[in-house]
């Protein structure tokens, strides 16, 4: 594929992908160039060997960034993710592992002092533990923080709010009340292979039987596939709880309208000064009062305007 | 004595146990919201812990829940003081993703106003600085500069600070003639006067240069181990710079010289700041002078929306508007990793694609998270107040570091 894009442009990665991949032997699961880039998946037991090697052995000094990735529908489903940087080579590389939410990463702070940050972040945001870090505390979250936010499974709101209570004078935590549900439009267009039924849809056909559920997708390898697109949450995805002013839901038509209709005459704004004056009418028109009522209440009325007009 | 207490070299007789003190969350010198937990014996660093995490907004998983277009002005919002740094590498790493043309005017454009980024930020830095130490004056001179660069933005994308001006494709809209040529005017005119001016009073100022000569010396071989980046790397005597070495958009054709630190202390990483300036102000007369007519934008109707004026004579103009404008473009699964030369240092996105119109994963790389980390070894055995110098020296923003 032909380069168009303006992104960085590194060394040539001819025979890098080869070179690594021997010299790391049977520590490779799966390995791919892509996009531009050299990805690398490993054994996730011996990642910090296959890091060492290429630190040492293949002039990668630099370790960039430790990125965390879930992928809820796989077997393993955390990606870490280290991104290496070579200055003398001037190449860089992704290497990735798998994990599962209880299954310990073997930490690279052996490796690189500036891993320990990284993987507490990768810790804090999805749970992932790396075994032989000593130092592994929630990092970016609030202190106390209870959860992993960056898990697919997540809502976007979180589970808590806090405020300043006056009462208490400190800070509390208080269950997510949203005023508004939290709206997720999903413009991905229902031509375009979206599996769900659009709202509608379901009283014009009748729905097939359910088919068996979907394989797992494979443990290893694959690069960003995901079985589930992203569709509309309710509301109880979110995590949000009851709407905050439950009354702005009612309809106010019902308490309104009694009112309206006692006084008979339809509230018309008030006229302005600048309005010309219309002209008398020139004959007397027939009444046409009633005719917005409803029907028992006009026979009433007409009946009333009758026996006035008797007494005339 | 019951309690075994530790012997203080500082001290002589008397015999005091080490103390900690909470430095932030609300400290003038603490750059943002960090609070740094300092042991110390006497006024000598034993250990710093620093929190960080305190303006931390999920930047990343709000980004996966926004399509590519609306996930871009969160990067104005990571660092605030160098906007456009921060966009430049997302629209990257999305052009990478969709291997798109970008015409050359618009890499000219980013380049000039990437460059103008790095100054208006380097004012700030280096004002503040040099405030940490204790000048005032320089500072406010140093804002008048970065007064002036923020009108450049908001002449060339109507905002101040969140420009939002980078887009995948190009750049949002091209710049008036007239503002190609005031910049041109004003580098000679205002930048080169007032920001020598404010230098001669600080670079070789016996006070600016007591407190920061021979602090937080880091050898080549920890500035590596510690995954440094920027002028914190160059400090350290390592000549590394992204637009040299991994040149991205025009970069390949600017000539421009890497300053590079001998001694690795807080002044080498003022002074590579100072001579950066100078060498961005160089790039920027060169983009000037070369940057050719065009549009500005890729012409792939399925990235960039069409012309106004199309949109009013064609139906095709028109879908793909709408198209764009609510369900956004889709970009080819897979995964990449881009970085680029931030004001600040290795700005990195990792975006990861599931073909959707919405990024599955985007990681951000922050400059200051590896140099923050460094700050325990870096000032361990230095004075209280030399802290302030190192975290001065580092160029810390936190909407960038806590994300």
């Amino acid at each position: 594929m032909t380069v168009l894009h303006p992104a960085p442009r590194y060394a040539s990665f001819e025979g890098v992908l080869d070179e690594v991949v021997a010299s790391l032997g049977d520590m490779v699961v799966a390995s791919r160039d892509e996009h531009g880039e050299i990805v690398i998946n490993v054994v996730r037991d011996r990642i910090e060997d296959a890091l060492r090697k290429l630190r040492d052995e293949h002039q990668f000094q630099q370790l960039m960034d430790i990125a965390g990735a879930d992928y809820p529908n796989r077997l393993e489903r955390f990606d870490v993710v280290y991104c290496l940087l070579s200055v003398t080579r001037n190449l860089r590389l992704i290497v990735k592992v798998t994990t599962d939410e209880a299954t310990p990463v073997p930490t690279a702070t052996t490796l690189w002092p500036n891993a320990g940050w990284y993987e507490r972040e990768v810790y804090d945001m999805f749970g992932v533990l790396f075994a032989g870090n000593t130092d592994l505390r929630r990092i970016l979250t609030d202190y106390g923080f209870q959860g992993h936010p960056f898990r697919k499974d997540f809502p976007l709101t979180g589970y808590v709010e806090l405020r300043y209570s006056e009462e208490d004078k400190r800070v509390v935590y208080e269950p997510v009340q949203l005023a508004q549900d939290l709206r997720q439009f999903d413009f991905m267009s229902p031509w375009e292979g979206a599996d769900y039924v659009l709202p509608g849809d379901e009283k014009a056909v009748t729905p097939p039987p359910a088919s068996a559920p979907v394989a797992t997708a494979p443990v290893t390898g694959g690069p960003a596939k995901v079985d589930t697109p992203k569709t509309t949450d309710k509301p109880a995805d979110t995590g949000a709880g009851e709407p905050a002013n439950k009354d702005a839901a009612k309809p106010v038509a019902e308490a309104a309208a009694p009112a309206v209709a006692k006084t008979g005459e339809p509230a018309a704004p008030e006229p302005t000064e600048s309005r010309p004056a219309r002209k008398p009418r020139a004959k007397k028109v027939t009444d046409t009062d009633g005719a917005a009522e409803p029907a028992a209440e006009k026979s009433k009325r007409t009946r009333t305007k009758k026996t006035e007009g008797e007494g005339e | 004595m019951s309690l075994s207490l530790e012997q203080s070299p500082t001290t002589g007789d008397e015999v005091i146990t080490n103390y900690t003190i909470n430095f932030g969350p609300q400290h003038p010198a603490a750059h943002g919201v960090l609070r740094m937990v300092m042991e110390l014996d006497g006024e000598i660093i034993e250990r710093i812990d620093p929190h960080v995490g305190l303006l931390h907004r999920g930047t990343e998983k709000l980004i996966e829940h926004k399509t590519y277009l609306q996930a871009l002005p969160y990067f104005d919002r990571l660092d605030y003081c160098s906007p456009l740094g921060m966009e430049h590498s997302y629209v990257l790493a999305v052009e990478k993703l969709l291997n798109v043309e970008v015409p050359l005017r618009a890499q000219y454009l980013r380049v000039l106003f990437a460059e103008l980024t790095r100054i208006c930020n380097h004012m700030l830095n280096l004002g503040s600085h040099v405030m940490d130490v204790g000048a005032m004056t320089p500072n406010l001179w140093l804002f008048e500069i970065r007064e002036d660069c923020l009108n450049f933005f908001e002449r060339a994308s109507g905002a101040r600070m969140h420009a939002a001006w980078f887009r995948p494709g190009g750049v949002h809209q091209d710049v008036p003639e007239k503002l190609l040529v005031d910049i041109g005017e004003w580098i000679d005119s205002r930048l080169f006067p007032l920001f020598e001016d404010a230098m001669s009073l600080v670079v070789d100022n016996r006070i600016f240069k007591q407190r920061n000569v021979d602090i937080a010396l880091v050898s080549r071989k920890d500035a590596l181990a510690w995954g440094f980046s920027g002028p914190m790397i160059r400090a350290a005597g390592i000549p590394w710079d992204l637009r040299k070495s991994q040149p991205y958009d025009v970069y390949d054709r600017m000539e421009f010289d890497i300053p590079v630190g001998t001694n690795s202390d807080c002044y080498d990483r003022f002074m590579v700041r100072v001579e950066e300036v100078r060498q961005s102000a160089r790039i920027m007369k060169q983009c000037l002078a070369q940057m050719p007519q065009g549009p500005v934008m890729t012409t792939d109707r399925k990235v960039a929306p069409p012309k106004r004026g199309e949109m009013k004579q064609s139906m095709e103009s028109l879908i793909h508007h709408f198209k764009l404008y609510t369900e956004g473009f889709h970009v080819p699964a897979g995964e990449v990793y881009v970085a680029t030369e931030s004001p600040k240092g290795e700005f990195g996105v990792y975006l990861v694609s599931d073909g959707s119109n919405k990024p599955y994963r985007c990681k951000i790389r922050p400059t200051a998270f590896s140099h923050l980390q460094a700050m325990d070894f870096m000032s361990k055995g230095h004075m209280l107040p030399d802290a302030t110098a190192i975290l001065g020296a580092i160029d810390v923003v936190f909407g960038e570091c806590d994300r």
